[in-house]
């Protein structure tokens, strides 16, 4: 009885041991071009040439930051990525708060202010997650043109809020189908109207699905590039457009160090509202799927 | 004069009927319970009457007002939900305030009224918790005095109790009717417990499929049933319905049940003669309640017509305040209902008592009471 218990524990901690490995392993696998990138962007660019991109820099500089961030060459003009930076900061932040209120509301009216055709309305929403980028380009031009805000940060935030739409109404629909009826309709008889008891009852409950479409639209409308290449102006271009004509533009030397440095700007902001908030985003999606 | 009226209520969902044309109406400080199977539409029926759902046609009037266009809130009615429905991010006190605070009292005034209410139902102590921090009993306290705290023309439960454990549902029955003893308010209970509505009441309406079945006095509903559902649901264990026979021979009227085994068992039925005449080789249903079929040592004495007859005991069921003995008749199981210390056991055969007088004859095709 004993003996079989520890050739059972013995088993199990050679399974785990395995398991540890196998992790291990595509943990490594994965960082690897993070720290190729890391490494690189602190080396000078003969460093690199020299061929051995795996090795850690002789001579730390951050002078590839620098020129990343404030003076490489972008299309024509020498400024570097941060006006980009800026005009990316000045589409998401608006985008993501418009998508994400509005998205509440739609949740909010689909299941608890139920009208006839409600379910063909949220399946025609829904419908709008499966449609491709590309199909849309071409009447979006058209409607922004009409609108007179082509080109412009408003135009990129409206096909950003439009596309978002269908995700953000998505998550809230299913997070509010499990939120009790009944308190709302406790509510409505304390005499709360419909945006009072969205905002008193529902919102205050909504955390976990607020931080997952945040999260969510945060990632993709900050690295979407085919919106921001059709549709940006100089003034307007997000760091997705800017960092591949930094990387692309022919003129001159290769500077990996700087390219290095640029793509990692790109990403960070990202990197960092996933380290923030990534634990809530796993509690809420699971929220949202076992109760919805 | 009704203080709560309801006139032809009739309720659809789409193609499906759910209310079909129902008639109530309530005493003010009258105790209304609407009780009834699942899917009967007595929850239906009383969010029609906290305005939560529309109605597709008929009116409900409170105090004389015709309510049906009225926004919940300005019907003077508060709901106790069957899921105390607090509002989980704000504590107790924020929880009873909260239509006041909608409404705009002043906060002194707030405070003084959830303090009130807070001593009425002993949660003064808990006025800070959240509602996670509260056990079943404590919430549903809670629900009360948001109800309380409006003093309003009605209040509506909705199976306020169904959540909290036997014990705690007893003593919040207890307490729920001294409170209505004590404030005198009216109330719409909707329960599917039949021994909680008999408690409770004082009007009793027992719906089927959207159907008023019965409407009355807990005493009408449990001694006179209109019919076999109603018989059938009240009462616990249910009434005794017995396939029989009409025999009508000159003056006197019996009625025969057949037996598993020897003669079929004639009762002489003397109570209603002229609602039986005509009826003679007619098939009945035959009821009778545990109650009404005891040992002769514990039948009723003032009654007029007791029949007593030998059955065949089959299972003998101690519940220590009385005993319970399933025999059988007309091909079902009947149960009496005897004194605990009944000299009775399993395989024997017993002498039982019939009260007549309690005894009622349904129509087996329309399901009505024929006497």
């Amino acid at each position: 009885m004993s003996a079989g218990k520890t050739v059972g524990v013995s088993g199990n901690r050679l399974a785990r041991a395995l398991l540890y490995s196998v992790l291990i392993v595509f943990a490594v696998y994965y960082l690897l071009p993070l720290y190729v990138m890391l490494v690189n962007s602190v080396k000078p660019l003969d460093e690199i040439r020299q061929g051995n991109m795996l090795a850690l820099p002789d001579v730390f500089t951050l002078e590839p930051w620098a020129r990343a961030w404030s003076s490489a060459q972008i299309g024509v003009q020498p400024t570097g990525l941060k006006p980009y930076f800026f005009n990316s900061i000045l589409m998401v932040v608006p985008a993501v708060a418009i998508s994400t209120v509005l998205g509440a509301l739609n949740g909010y009216v689909l299941t608890k202010w139920r009208f006839r055709g409600d379910d063909i309305v949220f399946g025609l929403i829904l419908l709008s997650c499966f449609i491709p980028f590309q199909i849309a380009l071409i009447p979006a031009a058209r409607i922004l043109g009409m609108l007179g805000i082509a080109g412009t940060t408003q135009g990129l935030v409206l096909i950003h809020v439009v596309y978002g739409l269908g995700f953000t109404t998505l998550f809230f629909r299913n997070y509010y189908a499990a939120f009790p009826t009944e308190l709302v309709r406790a509510a409505q008889i304390d005499g709360a109207g419909f945006f009072q008891i969205f905002r008193r009852i529902l919102l205050p409950s909504s955390a976990p699905i607020i931080v997952v479409t945040v999260i969510w639209q945060f990632t993709n409308i900050w690295n979407d590039f085919l919106f921001g290449v059709s549709f940006g102006d100089f003034d307007s271009q997000p760091m997705t457009v800017a960092l591949n004509n930094l990387v692309s533009s022919s003129g001159g030397v290769k500077e990996y160090n700087v390219h290095f440095a640029g793509a990692i700007l790109a990403a960070l902001p990202t990197l960092v509202v996933y380290i923030v908030s990534g634990r809530y985003f796993v509690r809420g999606l699971m929220a949202g799927a076992v109760k919805g | 004069m009704a203080f709560l009226k309801i006139d032809n209520l009739r309720k659809s969902f789409g193609k499906v009927d759910v209310l079909k044309g129902i008639d109530l109406e309530i005493e003010e400080g009258g105790f209304l319970v609407l009780v009834g199977p699942s899917g009967c539409g007595k929850s239906t029926l009383l969010n029609t009457i906290a305005g939560l759902e529309p109605i597709t046609s008929g009116s409900i009037s409170i105090n004389g007002k015709v309510v049906n266009d009225l926004h919940p809130s300005q019907r003077d009615i508060a709901m106790v939900f069957q899921s105390y429905a607090l509002y989980p991010n704000m504590t107790v006190a924020e929880n009873i305030g909260f239509g006041m605070e909608i409404r705009g009292v002043p906060k002194a005034e707030r405070d003084a009224a959830i303090a009130k209410v807070a001593e009425t139902l002993q949660i003064g102590a808990l006025l800070n918790r959240k509602p996670s921090q509260l056990s079943g009993g404590q919430r549903q306290r809670v629900a009360m005095g948001r109800a309380l705290v409006r003093d309003p023309m009605v209040f509506l439960f909705d199976e306020p109790l169904s959540n909290l454990d036997a014990k705690l549902r007893v003593d919040m029955r207890t307490e729920i009717k001294r409170l209505h003893q004590r404030m005198g308010t009216t109330i719409v209970y909707v329960t599917h417990d039949q021994i909680e509505a008999m408690t409770l009441a004082t009007k009793i309406a027992v719906l089927k499929d959207g159907v008023l079945q019965q409407f009355g006095t807990p005493a009408e509903i449990y001694n006179t049933p209109n019919n076999l559902f109603v018989a059938d649901f009240m009462g616990s264990p249910s009434m005794n319905l017995i396939p029989a026979k009409v025999k009508a021979s000159g003056g006197d009227v019996a009625i025969m049940m057949e037996r598993d085994e020897g003669e079929p068992l004639a009762l002489p039925f003397a109570g209603a003669n002229g609602a039986l005449a005509g009826r003679d080789g007619q098939n009945v249903v035959f009821g009778i309640r545990p109650e009404a079929l005891t040992d002769p040592d514990s039948a009723d004495r003032n009654a007029r017509h007791v029949s007593e007859l030998d059955c065949d005991i089959e299972v003998i069921e101690p519940a220590g305040s009385d005993t319970f003995a399933v025999t059988r008749l007309g091909g079902r199981e009947i149960v009496a209902r005897l004194r605990a210390d009944a000299p009775i056991s399993a395989g024997q055969t017993a002498r039982l008592a019939f009260n007549l007088d309690k005894a009622l004859l349904f129509d087996p095709e329309t399901e009505a009471r024929i006497v």
